[in-house]
């Protein structure tokens, strides 16, 4: 059975190398600040010890203050897994960097996200409607949305 | 040496066409088609030859329908249970469930049908050769189901092509959709070469 990491130790670890990047973690999940998503992305797939090589699940929560996106991770070499998040506090125009370059599989999520949410992630190669057709008028399933 | 390149629209442009197409139906498609019960009337009067070449022809039909599969969604698996050899419509003649249009004589609309799906159901449905019958399977091709209020959903598959027998559920168990083909069959038994 894949083990679950504890969000609070995987918290300190990512703070050591990159400060100021954890807005705040708890035992099931670590939340990132959405400026320093990339880097935290590209620390905890290239990390010995850590080696997240596979993204099992990318969605979107609307909070009404702000946009949460969860990133699903599991590391197949090590069989464990963590819960990462990131806020988005402009509801106009939310932006998150991409994390296609670091898990492939984000593709087709993050364009979804995208279609669904209205969330533009910055760096994806054919950022486009995935669902819905072009020129469709509003997000679906914001909570705005009639 | 210059190379002759054709003009290849770009992904975008092909985007653009899609949603056009599916923008165009959406709005031409906002009210019902009327079920086709002309068939209903019993008092079709008919001589006794063209009887009796009717009789012939139909009942040639009834054990000869190839059914087209359309799963769109979890009712799709309740057709291929029937298919199967417990529930077997090879019964009727129906064991071979066909993937191109051309071949096939009834369109078995098992599912959700979506705005973006809808263009090809109407295309699917005009490649197929007369005669030809629809069956709208389950909730969701019936009238959207749980989802008719949905942004996405089309409300019932009659606003796009006509429906000759519902069948109810969410899904239909096998029996559901046999019995459902037994209508189509009291129906061809009906039909005139006149027609």
């Amino acid at each position: 059975m894949t083990v679950a990491l504890n969000g609070e130790e995987i918290a300190k670890k990512i703070a050591e190398a990159f400060p100021d990047s954890v807005a705040s973690a708890d035992k099931a999940a670590v939340i990132v600040t959405s400026q320093s998503l990339y880097q935290v992305a590209e620390f905890l797939k290239n990390t010995p010890g850590l080696d997240f090589d596979y993204l099992n699940d990318l969605t979107a929560v609307d909070y009404l203050d702000y946009l949460e996106v969860v990133y699903h991770l599991t590391s197949l070499k090590h069989n464990h897994s963590l819960v990462l998040r990131t806020r988005c506090y402009d509801r106009e125009e939310p932006v998150l960097p991409s994390v296609v370059r670091v898990w492939r599989a984000a593709d087709y999520q993050e364009r979804e996200v995208y279609d669904l949410m209205g969330i533009t992630f910055e760096g994806h190669p054919n950022l486009k409607r995935l669902l819905l057709w072009e020129g469709f008028v509003g997000h679906p399933l914001r909570r705005g949305y009639l | 040496m210059e190379i002759e390149r054709p003009e290849i629209a770009s992904p975008h442009e092909i985007d653009v066409a899609e949603a056009s197409r599916i923008e165009q139906l959406r709005e031409s498609c906002q009210q019902p088609i009327p079920d086709p019960d002309a068939w209903l009337d019993e008092e079709i009067r008919r001589n006794v030859l063209v009887t009796t070449v009717d009789y012939v022809l139909d009942w040639a039909r009834t054990r000869s329908i190839f059914p087209l599969m359309f799963g769109l969604a979890c009712c799709a698996f309740e057709m291929i249970g029937t298919a199967t050899s417990r529930f077997d419509i090879s019964r009727f003649g129906m064991d071979i469930f066909r993937w191109s249009p051309r071949q096939a004589d009834l369109m078995i609309v098992a599912g959700t049908l979506t705005w973006k799906m809808a263009p090809a159901v109407k295309l699917v449905y005009e490649q197929m050769a007369e005669p030809k019958w629809v069956i709208a399977m389950g909730a969701c091709a019936i009238s959207g189901g749980t989802f008719r209020e949905s942004y996405s959903v089309v409300p019932g598959i009659n606003r796009i092509i006509p429906v000759d027998v519902y069948v109810p559920g969410c899904p239909p168990r096998p029996e559901g959709l046999i019995h459902g083909i037994r209508q189509i069959h009291e129906k061809v038994l009906k039909d005139s070469i006149r027609r």
